[in-house]
């Protein structure tokens, strides 16, 4: 790591719906350039976690900070432009089903960004290059693979030059053989210095491509460390648990 | 047989009552304009409200929707009409009929883009959101357009009801097409001039009712 | 204080109670005929056109356009008006409700066909495979998941078209709005218009509600 500067910082992070306890005291911290990946059991409130981060969720207590600015006590009509700052790539994709490919990636760049239509589309058509689907500029979503949709849907959050990715399960939605072409997007931006936090169960990839992984567990940061240490050397019985279980199922 | 084309089919009453019956559909026409654009837009309104997370503004709206569904158009009408003078509220029959069933129908149209609104998965707004939309575009662009798009038969099927609705502003005596077709009717002491208003009103929404069940079968295929 | 005198007149009120009560039996009363009639020749319309066979299905989908694509308030007129030329009398009632249960059995043969079009194949290949008739397949398999399909549109339908009881008045039948219109010229005040109102809320919005019940409950998601 060249760079040091914290990206995200999430401290004592709690959030609660109603009676219960999703998040207890989460403390994370995303420096620029690092891909960090979180693993935990469903309901371990990963989602939870990532969508406090742009305030999809409200946090009941804690503090998010985004390149040093404090996006907690924002006030909920300068929502929009944080959330510029922050790109989010979900499980279902959700493209935009009534336009095309092309106006997907340009809506909020026109839109949020105030970009002119030209400026919008010459960027929408350099992103759709860099995830390899430039020649389905035209195409509604509906034509599309669920591999090519997911990568049109990080075209649609990069071409707004977020200082954050989160990515929630990107992969999950997708054939096995669909998968592939979405990680490999995401090495890309990777290799490219954007700063990301995924939630994934592709260990092979995190093994790879991730600078460090976090075990979340019942609402806490139960271990973290580099991808080796983590999967090589698992401390709590929790992390143990939960690794055989996956690579019990992924030898299934 | 005769005594039943003489009866509804004289075409020498029709063609003397016809001129009259296109005056009245004229106002019908305009009437039918002024309901539909008027309700369309209400009841988007309303729709929006209805779905607004602020409570006295959702509870308000999806009062309103219940209430004027509940009551007969031709209550309200008769309500506006005849009971509004007694507050010192005197209104033309044109007036009383677009602001009764302008009631009626937007309580109408709210359910229709309420149904579209809520059809569109959640997901996309999140999407919207994330990607910085302020939450009226979020509306405008993302969860709109497929919500209308869901919904066009039901808007058509909704624009057929009001056109057969103007049929009870002859009731005030305001002189659209069942109007006059019942005015010449007591003139002519003959129901013809009602057949061919029922004739005029099938040219223009028989096609429409069809078009209705194709789409909705359509649909219904998929 | 004005506006309550107007509206609200407790005398008024008082005087005009039993008769408004009355009217509301005969107002219940109508919508059930209308219903039971309605929905049930609809159903059948509906099974008969299962049989596919050709001019009947001919006749069937005319009925069900023309019916759905004219004013009631039309056909009211021209039966009412019409029919004594032709030596046959009806008597208002029996106007309001032949008309009204021709409409919904128009609606309800739509939307059942709708429904019977929307159960898979594969449901009537399963109702044959196991020993059924093509007949008992329609009653049996086909018919139910047909019915739940369109509750809800039939629901919605159903208050709509019991709503128009409320044209009885423009012939004279006995029902809450006839009976208020006369109380309100008789009285030289509006209250009775308003009792009109709330005896239509009193019928009609607990019908809404179930219709939001019904829908929550009964729509399938596409
Ligand atoms: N909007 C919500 N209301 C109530 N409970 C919720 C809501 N969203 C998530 N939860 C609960 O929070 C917990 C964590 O959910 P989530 O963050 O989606 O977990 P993960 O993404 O790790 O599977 C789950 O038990 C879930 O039921
Ligand atoms: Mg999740």
């Amino acid at each position: 790591m060249s760079q040091h500067r914290a990206m995200l910082e999430i401290h004592a992070l709690e959030k609660r719906f109603g009676q219960t306890e999703v998040l207890k005291n989460i403390d994370l911290k995303v420096r620029e350039g690092e891909l960090v990946f979180v693993i935990g059991p469903s309901g371990s409130g990963k989602s939870t976690m990532l969508r406090c981060c742009n305030r999809l969720e409200e946090p009941t207590s804690g503090a998010i900070m985004i390149d040093g600015a404090r996006i907690t006590d924002i006030p909920r009509r300068d929502l929009d432009k944080m959330r510029l700052k922050v790109g989010m790539v979900f499980q279902g994709f959700h493209l935009y089903p009534h336009m095309t490919v092309l106006k997907n990636v340009m809506l909020a760049q026109v839109k949020a960004l105030g970009r002119s239509k030209a400026e919008a589309e010459a960027r929408a058509l350099d992103m759709l290059d860099q995830v390899g689907l430039k020649h389905k500029a035209d195409a509604r979503p509906s034509e599309l693979s669920g591999g090519q949709q997911q990568r049109v849907a990080i075209a649609r959050a990069v071409a707004l030059d977020p200082k954050v990715m989160l990515f929630d399960e990107p992969t999950s939605a997708l054939d096995p053989e669909l998968v592939g072409s979405v990680l490999n997007v995401m090495k890309d931006l990777r290799q490219k210095g954007m700063t990301m936090l995924v939630v994934s169960h592709e260990m092979a990839f995190a093994r790879e491509a991730a600078d460090r992984v976090v075990f979340m567990d019942g609402g806490y940061v139960v271990e973290q460390g580099p991808p080796e240490e983590v999967f090589g050397n698992p401390k709590s019985e929790r992390l143990k648990a939960f690794l055989s279980r996956v690579s019990g199922t992924a030898a299934a | 047989m005769n005594m039943f084309l003489a009866t509804f089919f004289d075409i020498n009453i029709m063609m003397q009552a016809l001129p009259l019956l296109l005056k009245g559909a004229v106002t019908t026409l305009k009437l039918c304009a002024v309901v539909i654009i008027c309700g369309l837009f209400g009841g988007l309104m309303l729709a929006l409200r209805a779905l607004s997370p602020r409570g006295w503004l959702r509870w308000g709206s999806v009062i309103y929707i219940d209430l004027f569904r509940a009551i007969p158009p031709l209550v309200l009408l008769i309500f506006v009409y005849s009971g509004l003078p007694f507050a010192g509220l005197e209104l033309a029959p044109f007036s009383a009929v677009v602001i009764a069933f302008f009631m009626n129908n937007s309580a109408y149209f709210a359910e229709v883009f309420r149904a579209g609104i809520n059809a569109v998965p959640k997901g996309q707004t999140e999407a919207a959101r994330a990607t910085g939309l302020s939450p009226t575009q979020t509306m405008i662009h993302v969860v709109l357009p497929p919500a209308i798009r869901n919904v066009l038969p039901d808007l058509l099927s909704n624009t057929v009801e009001v056109v057969k609705l103007t049929s009870l502003a002859s009731v005030v005596s305001l002189s659209e097409l069942l109007y006059s077709a019942n005015m010449a009717r007591s003139v002519t002491y003959n129901a013809s001039p009602l057949v061919l208003a029922a004739l005029l009103y099938l040219a223009v929404l028989w096609p429409l009712v069809r078009i209705i069940s194709r789409y909705q079968r359509g649909l219904a295929v998929k | 204080m004005r506006f309550l005198e107007t509206f609200f007149n407790p005398a008024v009120i008082g005087q005009y109670l039993p008769d408004i009560i009355a009217a509301m039996w005969v107002t219940i009363y109508l919508a059930v005929a209308t219903v039971l009639t309605g929905v049930l020749l609809g159903a059948g319309l509906a099974c008969i056109r299962a049989a596919n066979l050709k001019s009947v299905n001919f006749c069937i989908i005319v009925f069900a356009d023309v019916m759905r694509a004219l004013p009631p308030l039309v056909l009211i007129l021209i039966l009412y008006f019409g029919m004594p030329s032709v030596g046959l009398s009806l008597s208002a009632e029996v106007v309001i409700w032949l008309v009204l249960s021709s409409v919904l059995t128009a609606f309800a043969e739509e939307i059942f066909w709708g429904g019977l079009t929307a159960v898979p194949a594969g449901q009537w290949e399963a109702g044959r495979a196991t020993g059924h008739s093509k007949f008992q397949t329609l009653i049996y398999i086909a018919l139910p998941q047909a019915v739940r399909m369109g509750i809800p549109p039939l629901v919605n339908r159903i208050l709509a078209t019991t709503k128009l009881t409320a044209l009885g008045s423009v012939i004279g039948v006995k029902e809450i709005l006839s009976v208020a219109s006369s109380a309100q010229s008789f009285s030289g005040s509006a209250t009775p218009l308003t009792m009109a109102a709330i005896a239509y809320m009193i019928i009609f919005i607990p019908a809404v509600i179930a219709s939001h019940w019904v829908e929550r409950r009964f729509s399938y998601k596409m």
